[in-house]
């Protein structure tokens, strides 16, 4: 295959960025994208050029590191499918391909196509958790949880903290990321001791950091590796107006 | 050197109870005087940084990920083991102890591998209270499954993403914490060197990824809890950044490294299928159990699976350990593939693979439950192969996984350096010559939660009127000065071959002679090999030269370049064992059949090696294993 790619090269965020433009030639189309900028990354070197940053580490569509916007898309085509885990084969012979960083206000851009996402990290440090330490638990049979719950509450908890959701909204919005923790802890008995107080908090921390406001595209759904729901941010939301209800009969 | 284990006295049941009795504590006003550095964020380092900060003691957490979420704990699919007996089919701590020394091929501690099993039970506790959302009965009750090597369902799993549930749950306690201001988090952080002050550990040289500054950082203890060293194979199931250096260069300062030629080669992931590859995912192992294997009797078969009739088929697995059929132990089943596929009959484009197939499961069990069971693995098996898996079988075939050695410990998890602990797979302390599926996700979480809290406050409650580290102390800059060289020197040679060349080519040496099978020749050859792999790496290799600021092939240099010297370590290890154990294969060493041949009388002991300066022959150590509550049989599955 022969694909010429347009990337986003960045030597800072100080410094101003242009797309530059590389042709690849004879790739295997059983190859993975990043294996694909793995080679880019080979010729440049011995061709005396930076090779371009990118995140990634696992390889395996878990980890959450890697992320880039492809031809406009958080991720690239393919549905539910991280960066890493996307093949040339998705692509045809003599294509271009526009490869961006992910692109959001609380995500600055640290080198090329290598963005730094520690918000996230912040919005979970605010309240993201369960209140419990080391040796303080009962034992896992002291409560039943059903199927149905333990199921619902692991389709929000399957979130990768990849920020696609972030990238891909025209708002730069982080609610889908937070509703996905605050819909996980707050269907688990374990976790609803604290869950208005978890929901306020979390909610001040996203707009502390910078993030937009969510106006229902659901574009964030779309992109979304894991596929986690919208219904998590109506979720949040329902948490969000109970908590204040609450806060206001203190 | 005298290796002293420090293991407690009274039955093996009582040992871990009486130490926690004796040891010393430190009063909740003196913890705030006291710092810890702890060096990843995997389970076994959140855990041990939340838990110690719940304490009260003064935490910084490093990891070079962008977040600490991204440690490769997350990638962890199959489940956490646990002497539960919820299933009621005769488990117990007794039973899971005698499981994971047999498994280890009676090459571990026994009272190390006790205490794991005992904690085992709080673990899940622990992961509960936490939100952990592990897969449940429709009456509510947690669900198991079975995983290799044992006959019982003590395997605790949250879909195929366990790993990544329990890590969210140990790094949401960091967070907690990071909020509460008792743990500091150094995210893009990574160590280049560990400090000794009058022998004892007292902080790191750390390198800011993004700005390029070599940082000194002070503490009373350090902890590494940095992982495995498998990605040395360069195609493995591990991360990109998975790397030996942290502990390879405690190594060089002088902890003792324990066993580095135990690498578990996993039976069950994705077969290589050309030179541009860069891992080889991971199929979990639960897998196996409804997942059956088979390569087709025929050699060089180019007839389709599903067209080839049951009679022509070759279960080989159910054919050589019918007792545990599927289900034999990773080291044992990846084995048995190799022969078969060294004998001709590997399947696939490559012929390097075998086949997993799910056509009797799917007939007995329905298309939805195989679904509920394994949906994600098979979607991840469709998106990389482009294979439908409910329709023919998986191509699977070993890969290079996880590091049963690493740095030598006492059972209090210290190292050979006083105030240096070693957490996770970063130590060898459990596992013996052959991890257990599903122990992994468990020991890194048992020693950071349950163990660790404990024998680093007894180390601490010594260091009280200590005082404040100085981080201006000329040890510090020794250390700063030798990173700092070390950086312009690996810039500096401006070469003609890359970083991932180098760690291709070191990875292939590995795996042709010190991988699934070694040999004595081979092993001579390879520590020639890279020993002049090294040579020409030092005059050759080529990176951009700005250290100031993100490299990211400098920071793969510096591991490639500890890669070049674990792997000579690896082979040495592997050259002076002559016997077979575990994932250690001597070929010389075999019964008629084939089985590995262990021997007692002569290597029953852990080899702990020295450094002894660069191509010099390592120092070694021996830690003799003592069997008091368990009799080292002949390790059959059959």
């Amino acid at each position: 295959m022969k694909l010429t790619l347009k990337i986003w090269r960045q030597k800072s965020q100080q410094q101003a960025g242009e797309l530059k433009t590389y042709t690849l030639n004879d790739l295997n189309s059983h190859m993975s994208f990043l294996e694909m900028l793995d080679i880019l990354n080979e010729q440049l070197l011995l061709a005396n050029e930076d090779p371009v940053t990118f995140d990634h580490d696992c390889r395996e569509g878990i980890c959450g590191q890697c992320g880039m916007m492809i031809n406009g898309i958080a991720h690239g085509p393919l549905k539910n499918t991280t960066t890493c885990q996307l093949h040339i084969r998705s692509f045809s012979d003599n294509d271009t391909i526009i490869i961006e960083p992910f692109r959001a206000g609380a995500f600055p851009i640290r080198k090329d196509l290598s963005v730094d996402r520690s918000a996230l990290d912040r919005v979970i440090s605010s309240g993201g958790y369960i209140s419990t330490n080391t040796g303080q638990a009962p034992d896992a049979h002291a409560i039943p949880i059903t199927h149905q719950t333990t199921e619902a509450a692991f389709d929000a908890a399957a979130c990768i903290g990849c920020g696609a959701c972030v990238a891909t909204c025209k708002n730069g919005s982080a609610a889908l990321f937070t509703s996905a923790k605050v819909g996980h802890l707050s269907l688990l008995p374990q976790g609803k001791e604290e869950r208005a107080e978890r929901v306020i908090n979390m909610v001040n921390a996203m707009d502390e950091e910078g993030f937009g406001h969510c106006t229902n595209t659901e574009a964030c759904e779309v992109e979304c590796p894991q596929g986690i729901s919208v219904l998590q941010i109506a979720r949040m939301n329902y948490e969000f107006i109970r908590a204040k209800i609450f806060e206001k009969e203190k | 050197m005298e290796l002293n284990a420090r293991i407690p006295d009274g039955p093996l049941e009582q040992k871990w109870e009486n130490y926690k009795k004796n040891a010393k504590l430190v009063n909740p006003a003196n913890r705030k005087k006291l710092d810890v550095i702890v060096v990843g964020t995997g389970l076994a380092g959140a855990s041990v940084a939340a838990s110690l900060g719940e304490m009260g003691y003064n935490i910084k957490s490093f990891c070079f990920q962008d977040s600490p979420r991204r440690a490769h704990s997350v990638a962890a699919q199959g489940g956490v083991n646990a002497a539960k007996n919820y299933k009621n089919d005769g488990d117990s701590v007794y039973r899971m102890f005698v499981d994971t020394i047999k498994g280890g091929d009676f090459r571990a501690r026994e009272a190390n591998v006790y205490r794991m099993a005992e904690c085992s039970l709080n673990l899940i506790d622990q992961a509960v209270a936490q939100g952990v959302p592990f897969g449940r009965e429709y009456g509510g009750y947690l669900n198991n499954r079975s995983f290799g090597g044992v006959q019982v369902s003590r395997t605790f799993y949250a879909r195929g993403q366990t790993g990544q549930q329990l890590l969210l749950g140990s790094y949401q306690a960091l967070m907690r914490q990071v909020d509460k201001g008792s743990v500091k988090l150094f995210a893009r952080h990574e160590m280049l060197d560990l400090v000794l002050i009058d022998g004892k550990a007292r902080g790191i040289i750390a390198r800011n990824l993004d700005t390029g500054e070599i940082e000194r950082h002070a503490a009373h203890a350090v902890v590494l809890a940095t992982g495995g060293y498998g990605k040395i194979y360069y195609l493995s199931t591990l991360a990109m950044g998975c790397n030996g250096s942290a502990i390879w260069r405690a190594h060089k300062k002088g902890a003792l490294m324990a066993s580095p030629s135990w690498i578990q080669i996993h039976p069950t992931s994705l077969p290589q299928s050309g030179d541009y590859q860069s891992k080889l995912t991971l199929m979990s192992e639960s897998l196996r159990n409804d997942g059956r294997i088979w390569v087709p009797k025929k050699e060089n078969e180019e007839r389709p699976p599903n067209t080839i009739p049951e009679e022509e088929r070759d279960y080989y697995l159910e054919r050589r350990y019918p007792s545990f059929g599927n289900l034999a132990p990773r080291d044992i089943s990846s084995r048995a593939a190799k022969e078969r596929i060294d004998a001709g009959f590997g399947i696939g484009p490559l012929k390097n693979a075998v086949y997993l197939d799910f056509s009797k499961a799917i007939k007995e069990q329905g298309i939805e439950k195989i679904k509920e069971k394994y949906g994600n693995l098979f979607d991840m098996y469709l998106k990389i192969t482009g294979y439908n898996a409910y329709e023919e079988p998986m191509m699977i075939s070993p890969s290079a996984h996880f590091s049963m050695g690493g740095l030598w410990v006492d059972y209090e998890l210290m190292s050979t350096i006083p105030g240096l602990f070693a957490l996770g797979e970063a130590n060898f302390a459990d596992h013996g010559a052959n991890r257990l599926g599903a122990n992994s996700l468990l020991q890194a979480s048992v020693d950071g939660y349950f163990i660790a809290p404990y024998t680093i406050a007894n180390y601490l409650s010594t260091e009280i009127h200590t005082g404040k580290i100085d981080a201006d102390n000329p040890a510090f800059a020794k250390a700063e000065e030798e990173v700092k060289a070390k950086l312009h020197q690996l810039a500096g040679i401006q070469g003609t071959k890359t970083v991932d060349y180098y760690h291709k080519t070191v990875g292939k040496i590995l795996y042709d002679y010190c991988g699934l099978s070694r040999n004595k020749e081979g092993l001579e050859k390879a520590i020639k090999e890279i020993q002049l792999l090294r040579a020409d790496f030092n005059q050759n290799v080529k990176i951009p030269a700005d250290v100031d600021s993100i490299n990211i092939e400098l920071e793969k240099a510096g591991r490639v370049a500890d890669y070049l010297e674990i792997g000579e370590l690896m082979c040495y290890d592997a050259l002076t064992r002559n016997e077979s154990c575990g994932a250690h294969f001597r070929e010389e060493y075999q019964t008629e059949e084939g089985e590995a041949m262990r021997n007692d009388e002569a290597y029953q002991f852990i080899s702990a090696w020295g450094w002894n300066g660069l191509s010099q022959e390592p120092i070694l150590h021996k830690e003799q294993l003592v069997f008091e509550f368990i009799k080292p049989t002949v390790r059959s599955y059959k």
